[in-house]
Formats: C-alpha cells, structure tokens, sequence
C-alpha cells in the first residue's frame, strides 16, 4: 500500500498541539446517552403542521428525525460518545430484564449502550417504515392491569446506564413523549401506588448521578401540561414550569429545531474567576460555541494486524547517542553565544498576570475593529455555584454595556497564552419560537501590535492622490448591490463541502457501499441568479461607470500583458534550447565534470528540458544526472 | 533576500523635556536591535541624538550650524555596541531640533549608500517636538522642509515618526507645538512618512513594530463579482499571530560541560501486543480514517484521489445587511483586499463597493480559494475599509466565517426569565451603568487607551529584556514586567483611585462586604 510519511504532519510538535488543543474543545467527559421514546399508538397520530407543510407528520417521526441527525452529528464530532435507543410502550419486548412493553433497538454485536456505528445509524433509519412489524405499538399502561411500561423503560435505562463511572461521564436519560398523563387512564389506588412507584425510581436514577430530560411533544392544540405529572418526576416546581415551558417553544412547526437543540449538552471548557476591581471577583462558565470542524487525522495501523499504532516519541543525546528523557532546558543562539533557559523560566516569562480574566475598563463599540480579530471567540455565562451573585453582577453589567453601546476590555491570563480582549455583550435574540443567539457575553481575542502589519501604508502614493470612485459611480455600486443581495443570510445555511464530502466517503466505505456518493457543494455562487436580466444590467451599468467602454478592452489587453510575459519566457527557453546544443551533457556527466559548469549554464539544460531550476547547485546536477538517465 | 534588508538610523531627542520618556525608547530600541541581532544579521543601523551638549556632524564640518546633533553611532552591520550604546542613552541638557537631526541623518543614508543600496533606507524619529526650531539656514522654513523632502523622496528614504503627547512633563509652548506639527505634517504629506502621536509610555511601546516584515501577498487575481465583472485585487494578511520564540532542546548531562550538545528526536511505531504491554511494531505501517469506532482502511493517497477538490478563485455570494453577520463569528486571523497597484479602474472599483457598502450598512459574502489544491473553500465576510487619507486607497477587511458545523447552538436561559433574587434592582443597575460609564479607555480628551494597534505583546517584550540580562548574567532571575507593561495587565492604580468613589459604591450596591468564595 503507498505509504506517505511526512514527518511533519504526523510528528507535528507537541508545543504546537498543546495551543492548537487549548483553542478546540477538550473532551474530558464523555457522555452516555439513553433515549427512551414513547411508541404508544398516540405517538403515531399524525398532525398537520401548518398551511405550508403539506405532509402531515407524527410525533413519532420528528423524535425519530433528530435522533438521526443528532447521531449522525455525532459519529462526526463526538465518536466516544455512546447511545443507547430504547422504545417503550411497545408490543414486543427485548430488554435483558425481559420486562414487558420495553425495547432496546441495536445491531450486530454492539452492545445495547456503545458508540454509534455507521450500521446503526443506517438501521436505525430504515426502522420507521418496519416498526409496525418488528416492534409494534401498543398502550403499556391500561386499567385492569398492573403493568407500567414507564416504570419498566425507566429501570431498563438505569440498567444501562450502570456502565462507567459518574466521575467520567455525562449520563442522561432523554425522555420523548407527547403523553403528559401516563396514568390517566388508571383510576384510585393503584393509580397513586404506581404514580408514587414510578416517580421513586426516577429519583433513584437521579441519586445515581443520572439526569432525566424530559422532551415534551405538545399538539398543536392543546399544549403539554406538566403539572399532570412530570413536573414531580424531573423536579420542577410552579415557577419552574412557565420557564421550562418557555424554553421548549410550544408551537409544532418549530419543535424539530427545538429538540435539536436541547439535545445537545452543554459543555463547558473552564470556569474562570472574572476580576471586576480588587476584592470583587465572579465565576463565568466559558463555552466553545463556535470553532472549526475539520476532518478527522489518519491514525496509522499495522498492515497485518490491522490494529491502531501509537506513536512513541524519544530523545537522543546528539553526541553520545544515549536514550534521555526529556530535556528541560532550552537555548537561543543570540550575539554568538548560547543563551539557555529552563522550561520554569520560560513558562514564568508567560506569567503576566495572577488574575485568570481581568477587567481593565469599557471602551465604545465602535473602537472594536475588524481586523481586531485573531481566532474564534469564547462564550461567557455566569455561574452561582462557587461565588453568590455572580449571575446578578454579570446580568447588570451585561444590560449597562448593551445600553451604553460599551465592550469592556480585559486581560485574560491563560498560562499558555495570555492575551488582551475584548469582552462583547450579546442580547438574546429570538425568532419565533427559538433562541437564534444565547444572552451572555463573547470574549473575541485582540491582536497586539506586533500583530497588526500596515499593509495600506505600504500602498500608499507619495505623489498623487490616489483614484477614489465619484458618486455617481458608488450609487451605481449601491444599486447592484440591491440587485445582488442575500436577504437574511445566515451562516447556518452553508455546509463546509469538504467535511461533507470526507464523511460521505467515509460513511460509504464503513457501510461497504460499492459506489461513492455524490455530494453537492452549496457554497457556489447561484449562477442562475447572477445571470437574471435584472442583475446582468446593474452590473453592466457598474461596470460601465468604472470601466468605461475599455473593461474588454482591458482583459484582452491583459492577456496581452500576459503573453508578453510567457513570449520573454519562451524566448529565454529557446535561447536556452540553442545554448544547451553547445555541451555534451552525457558525457560531461560521465567524467563527473557537471560540478565545472555554472549554475547559468546548468540552468540551461534544465530549461530546454522543462525541468524546474530551483535549488542549490548540487540539486540542480543531480537533476540532470537523474534526467540523463531515463 | 535584498528587499528585505534595512538600513535604519534613530534620531532620538534626549532634550529635558523628553527625560522621562527616555528609559521606554531605550527598551524600545534595544529591542529592535536585538530583534536585528536574531533575525536579520545583516541590517544596518546608526544614532543620531539631539539635544545634546556636544556636537559632531558631518554636517556641522561641512557648512556649519546643526548644533547639538550628535552622531553617536555612524551607520554600521548591527552589533552588541549599538544596543551598549541605545541601552544607556545621555540625558541632554539642551531641547533639541528634531529638523536638524533628520537633515543629518537623511546625509548620513545619502552619503553611506547612494541610491544603489538594495533595501530599505528609514529614519525613525522619536520627540516630543516641543521645542522650537531654529532659523533656517537661507530660504523660508517651508522650502526648506519641501526640499528636505524632495531630497528625501528621491533617495528612498522613509521617515518614520513618533510623537510623545501628553506625557511631557514640562509646559510645552503651545505656538511651538502648532507650528512644529505642521512642518512634521508637510513633511510626512510629501514624503509619504508615518507619522504617529502617543499619549502614554506605553503606547510608545507599542507603536514601534519590532520586526518589520515585508508583506508577501496570499492571492493574485480576480475578485469575480460575477462571469461578467472580474476586478483586479491583492490580498495580504492584515493580522497574524506573532509567537513566542521556539526554543531549540539541548542535552544537559555532565559529560559534555563545554560544548552545547543537540538533542535529536525519535518518532517510533509502537502497536498494543496480546499482554498488553507495548512493543515496538515490526510491521509495515498503513493509515485510515476514524468513522466512529470504526477504522476505515484508506490510505491518504486514495483519500485525495476522491476528496473534495475546489478551484481556485475568489467569488462573490452576494451582499447582505451588516446586521446578518455576528462579530463573534469571526474565525481567524483577518485579510485585507486591495486593488492591483497601478490599476486605476480596479482601485476605483473597490472604492466605489467599499464607500457603498459603508453607506448602505453591507456586508460582501465571499468564497474563496486563495492557492491551487486548497483542501476547502473559505467563506467569509468583507467589510468596508474607507480610508480618509488621499495617499491611501479603500480596501476590504476579510473575516472567515464558521459553516454550519462549526457551530454549537447550546440553548441558554434568557436573562428576563431568571428569578427575581437574579435580576438587579434599579439602584444596582445605575451603579453599574456608572461604572461602566467611568471606567473609560476610549478616545475624548485624550487618545483611546490599550488601542490594540499601540499595544505592545507583554510577554514578547519580558522574553527580550529577560534575553538580554541572560547574556550578561546566566544566572539572572526573569525580570518582572516594567510599569509601562503592567498597565496591559492591570489597570492603572492612579486612574482606580480617582474613580474610587464610584467603584465602592458599585461594591456596596452589590453587597461585596458579604462576599465569600468556597473552596
């Protein structure tokens, strides 16, 4: 198998990686997740969403939807996750308590809670069409009988959920169900007992350290009502219930973007002690709401047994060639001399500051460039967990700077990398029905000025002025810009094409798919809309009031320039055509007399033969010896 | 590589006036020299101080009159002598005449290379220009300073120039000070000269660039605003990341006291064997890819040969509201779109977007593929650059903005929903509007404070200092940070105790007295 070994992408310094690491998330904690969907007949209603959607749609399918796109979100980015998917209320069992109306869907030899496959995914996508067959749906908890699907679903996740230490991992419970009432139907005593039962073992699988997420489905008329039940089994009280109501966004057609979003767990990076005068600190959770996805790296494995490699890095004493462990001095050539540095010393230079996150002052906003700008940005949220008040002090701040159109400026003293910043106050902002940006305050990391390079001075004319464009010519620009204008672009709407393309391929090579998908790059420009009569006039008439009648004119001219440039250089080539007839190359490079020449008249060679003429002198033989030889 | 060389000559005021500003000059020309002595061996460098008792000039042999300017390192190969010298620079008694010295020293350049000297030639003037200027010698001030400047424009010479404002101890005359400044203004007008007013130590700091480096662009081409409309730009990176030196690992072992030993590094295959214990692989090595648990077999070879490959180029999406794009979405470091050089239509084309868009509130969004075989397509965001200065062409300031997912839409508690103990009462809010309002670095009456473009890189600065203690004394302790610098990490104690009012009742508003961190 061809094999690339570049020793810099693979033996990348760790020095590197170590800021690179700091700047993308760190997963300390991983996160097991069981789903626990209802199956009742109920979830299969259909309802019709609104006017525009012309396909009536079931709870049961929407729960079903995010799911998959959840795992597919995270097979990508959070692969040591693990997921288990569990039915309840269900006509078949399969559970290894063997209890009744509970299902634990999986595949092939993965355990019932492990890291989602490409096959599981894949299954679990088709199980739609043959749920009616192969799991059935059916009403778990009914009169007359002491049966209690949820009571069962609820000990089967627990069960699962056994697997790995609270300490490591997340472990949540994600409850789907649009039943607000599981016991309506149930009447007296046996009522009280198994609301009082079911509700005991939800509060033993919170004692565990487990959380339960309750992802209510409403109907478009009539809303979830959580005071029925639920309220008790999560743990909310009265004024909790508006707010989490709130948080859910009642209505059906925003619900699949909704469940999407409360899926995900919110991950913190750190917590930081935000110093806002002396003897007045508070705690703000940071958060990575956005940072770049790339593909994933190769990892590198033994040709035979298949089996993932480590890489071990040594270090060598240049002069005795004895094994050492890592040196913890460092040297800097400096005015002939060798200047040396212990790891201590270096990592004590970087010690600037004894506060993690300083408040310096407020400036106006619009003293925030942008070209201030030098990686992606850190979301801040308070937290009252170690300090009281927190929160009330950020919130006050928080509404001064947007009141007062103010960023604060601060010193973040990150031992690896302090930084000057800037310290961003975001007002929530919502459409109907769902949070578009959070409220809180973004640090955006600033450039110092040995950062920042001049470029326009260096573009500037001593002699004349230089050529601005007349009104006429910028009304012509705001024109076509109305012409050409994205209304309500959002970032949301672009998919990065090569991360599509990698995991599609990916995905078909897991699944052993014989042909390789065709995957589609939305980043284009929209060609079709470009060359609408209306768009084509206004950049004509742009054109026109910059250009002239010259602009093609111009570009041919410019493919003249061009030519002129490629005629020097093929006139040079065959001048060096001519010159090279003049030496007896075989020859001379038999005798090992190539070194005698110049590199001018080596060069000469190389031209004539359309060889690249870069390099040293040595190169430039060896080349030709290497030409020579074929 | 030629164009990268310099040739650069201080001129320094030393007068009284300037005193106290002296100790940062000295740090900040010693760091450029030992920038110099690390990276660029052979720049060369000279001094010229004004202000000072003596007087030794060529001009002053040659035609008399530039008294005071004094010639302390004629223009030489960058060495330790320079550094001794900009390290402990005279305090003058006399104000000096900062004309004068850039006479001198643009004779100096002219003299020592002609115009065949390959590289930069610069002159860097650091005063306070608030001493009057002596009579000319024969002709009107202003021709004078014109044909200063022609002579300066025709050898190449630039002039670069800091001006300490604010921070002067003494009381500067004010017709002095406004008549000084016009002759910099003229004098930077014709010669294309930078010119740069500070208010603080430690904006002197940092208006200095320790390493100038010169620009390499990142594309040549097109701006393709459509099939149709293709307009001729340049892109630069208008920010990256200056880094810590990396240091080169040494063998500290006792066998080997005199010489400094390398240290090579190892990069070893090692597999997991059946008992667990890791032995190094035998085996021929083949790489893939991680699909979840699942390894997929595919060597990066293959891997390219069905990757996503875009062409390069760089296409307009379209225009919209500034207010669709987040500033927090802005990914990395930033790049600045200008016009070909010398293309007239071009550099009118993007002067007629830019000055749009700044009128109508646009964005541009953009796709780009800056080099051949780029493994992605960048999208991103331009936004207007207008510039108020007549030498100076519009350009664009490119941001790269996140994809879909790059995003992490964590759902937070709106602020209104939070309970009442959470939501501050009117009189705490009004305590912090007043704190927010008081505590002010922005520009009023004075210059905006901690502007990131004067705002020198604390650690870089400690590293040099620590650098050169180290050269003297192996054994020196790492230096703490000079006033000057603690100001980026702290704020100014002076400042908090003038305001100190309004923060202790901001404090008390908020029940500091109660506050306690557990743990």
């Amino acid at each position: 198998m061809d094999m690339e070994l570049d020793p810099d992408e693979v033996f990348r310094d760790d020095e590197d990686d170590a800021e690179a690491e700091y700047f993308r998330e760190r997963a300390s904690t991983k996160e097991l997740a069981v789903y626990l969907i209802d199956a009742s007949p109920k979830m299969f209603l259909t309802h019709s969403p609104s006017e525009k959607h012309m396909k009536d749609e079931s709870h049961f399918h929407i729960t079903m939807s995010c799911i998959l796109s959840s795992l597919k979100t995270q097979i990508i980015s959070r692969s040591y996750d693990e997921v288990a998917i569990c039915f309840f209320n269900t006509r078949e069992k399969k559970n290894l308590q063997d209890l009744n109306g509970v299902f634990v869907f999986n595949v092939g030899d993965r355990e019932s809670l492990d890291r989602p496959t490409a096959k599981f995914i894949k299954e679990l996508s088709q199980l739609e069409e043959k749920f009616a067959k192969e799991i059935g749906s059916q009403y778990g908890i009914v009169a007359g009988s002491r049966e209690n699907s949820l009571y069962n679903a609820l000990w089967v996740a627990q069960a699962l959920l056994r697997k790995g230490s609270a300490r490591t991992a997340d472990k949540r419970i994600l409850l789907f169900t649009n039943e607000d009432d599981p016991f309506g139907n149930i009447k007296g005593a046996t009522k009280t007992d198994m609301t009082r039962t079911t509700q005991q073992r939800a509060k033993d699988a919170q004692d565990l350290g487990i959380s339960i997420e309750l992802f209510p489905l409403s109907e478009p008329h009539k809303e979830f009502d959580l005071s029925r039940f639920y309220a008790d089994m999560i743990g909310i009280d009265d004024d909790g219930i508006a707010e989490f109501m709130s948080a859910i966004g009642a209505k059906f057609e925003d619900m699949e973007y909704e469940l999407k979003r409360r899926m995900i767990k919110k991950r913190i990076v750190k917590t930081l002690t935000f110093t806002i005068a002396n003897g007045l600190a508070i705690e703000v959770n940071t958060y990575a709401l956005v940072r770049p996805t790339v593909p994933g790296s190769t990892v590198w494995l033994d040709s035979v047994t298949n089996q993932p490699l480590k890489i071990e890095r040594s270090f060598i004493c240049a002069d005795t060639g004895a094994l050492m462990e890592e040196p913890t001095k460092r040297f800097q050539t400096y005015q002939n001399m060798n200047v040396k540095f212990s790891v201590e010393e270096l990592s004590e230079i970087k010690r600037v500051s004894t506060a993690q996150l300083r408040l310096l002052g407020f400036k106006p906003l619009n003293c925030l460039k942008d070209y201030h700008n030098l990686r992606p940005s850190t979301f801040i949220f308070p937290t009252d967990e170690e300090v009281l008040g927190s929160t009330l002090i950020f919130v006050a701040l928080h509404r001064s700077m947007l009141r007062l159109n103010r960023f604060a400026v601060a010193f973040y003293g990150n031992p690896s990398h302090p930084q000057l910043v800037a310290i961003v106050a975001q007002d929530e902002v919502k459409v109907a029905g769902g949070q578009v940006e959070p409220p809180g305050m973004h640090i955006i990391y600033l450039p110092y000025a040995d950062d920042i390079r001049p470029i326009e001075e260096f573009q500037m004319s001593p002699e004349n002025p230089v050529p601005r464009a007349s009104d006429e010519q910028i009304d012509k620009a705001a024109a076509l810009m109305k012409r050409i204008d994205l209304k309500g672009f959002s970032i949301t709407q672009l998919s990065n094409p090569a991360l599509q393309r990698h995991y599609a391929v990916l995905q078909a090579l897991a699944l052993e798919e014989d042909e390789l998908p065709e995957t589609k790059d939305k980043t284009l420009p929209d060609e079709e809309g470009m060359s609408r009569p209306t768009v084509v006039n206004a950049i004509d008439q742009f054109k026109h009031s910059v250009y002239g009648d010259q602009y093609e004119a111009r570009s041919s001219a410019g493919d003249d320039n061009m030519s002129e440039a490629s005629k020097k250089r093929k006139a040079s080539a065959g001048n060096a055509v001519k010159e090279c007839e003049n030496y007896n190359w075989a020859e001379m490079a038999e005798s090992g007399k190539l070194t005698t020449l110049t590199v001018v008249e080596l060069k000469y060679y190389l031209t004539a033969h359309n060889l690249p003429v870069s390099g040293k002198k040595e190169d430039l033989i060896s080349r030709i010896k290497m030409h020579l030889r074929k | 590589m030629a164009r990268n060389r310099e040739a650069l000559v201080w001129l320094l005021d030393v007068g009284p006036s300037v005193h106290h500003l002296l100790p940062e000059v000295e740090h900040v020309c010693s760091m450029i020299v030992q920038n110099k002595l690390l990276h660029k061996e052979n720049d060369e460098v000279g001094v010229v101080l004004f202000g000072t008792e003596e007087t030794e000039n060529e001009d002053a042999k040659e035609v008399g009159g530039y008294e005071h300017v004094f010639v302390s390192h004629s223009i030489q190969v960058v060495n330790g002598d320079v550094l001794e010298t900009l390290q402990h620079l005279p305090r003058g008694p006399v104000s000096g005449d900062f004309l004068d010295a850039i006479v001198v020293g643009t004779s100096m350049l002219i003299k020592k290379f002609g115009p065949l000297y390959p590289g930069r030639k610069k002159l860097y003037l650091i005063t306070d220009a608030s001493s009057p200027i002596k009579g000319s010698h024969g002709g009107s001030q202003e021709e004078q300073v014109k044909n200063l400047a022609a002579a300066m424009s025709s050898s190449g010479i630039k002039l670069e120039s800091i001006v300490a404002r604010g921070i002067s101890g003494s009381d500067a005359d004010e017709m002095v000070i406004v008549k000084n400044d016009r002759i910099l203004n003229l004098l930077s007008r014709i010669t294309c000269a930078k010119m740069t007013y500070v208010e603080s130590p430690t904006s002197l700091l940092g208006a200095i660039r320790i390493r100038d480096k010169f620009p390499g662009t990142i594309f040549r081409g097109d701006l393709e605003i459509s099939s149709q409309l293709k307009i001729k730009v340049r892109v630069y990176k208008k920010t990256l990341e200056e880094k810590f030196p990396t240091l080169k690992r040494f063998c500290d072992e006792a066998s080997h006291p005199d010489e400094l030993c390398g240290v090579k590094v190892k990069h070893q295959f090692k597999s997991f064997g059946d008992d667990g214990q890791i032995v190094p692989s035998s085996h021929e090595v083949t790489n893939g890819y991680l699909y979840g648990p699942q390894v997929v077999d595919i060597s990066s070879s293959q891997m390219n040969a069905v990757k996503f490959k875009p062409e390069k180029g760089v296409k307009l999406l379209g225009f919209t509201d500034s207010s669709n794009i987040m500033r927090h979405h802005y990914m990395t470091d930033v790049r600045l779109f200008i016009a070909e050089p010398g293309d007239t239509e071009a550099t009118i084309a993007i002067s007629a977007l830019a000055r749009a868009m700044k009128r109508m509130n646009k964005v541009a969004i953009l796709r780009c593929v800056w080099r051949k075989g780029q493994a992605n397509v960048v999208i991103g965001v331009l936004t207007p650059n207008v510039s108020d200065d007549d030498n100076m062409p519009d350009s664009f300031y490119f941001n790269a903005l996140p994809f879909f997912e790059d995003l992490r839409e964590f759902k937070f508690l709106s602020f209104c929903n939070l309970s009442a103990s959470l939501q501050p009462s009117e009189e705490q809010q009004r305590a912090a509007d007043e704190l927010v309002e008081v505590l002010d670095l922005g520009p009023s009456d004075h210059q905006e404070e901690l502007a990131p473009d004067f705002t020198p890189n604390p650690v870089l600065q400690r590293y040099y200092d620590f650098l050169q203690l180290k050269v003297k004394n192996p054994d020196a302790a790492v230096p703490p940070l000079s006033g000057a610098l603690r100001r980026i990490t702290e704020p100014d104690p002076e400042f908090l105790s003038r305001i100190e009012a309004i923060i202790e009742a901001f404090m008390r508003k908020f029940g500091v007295r109660e506050w306690h961190i557990h743990g």
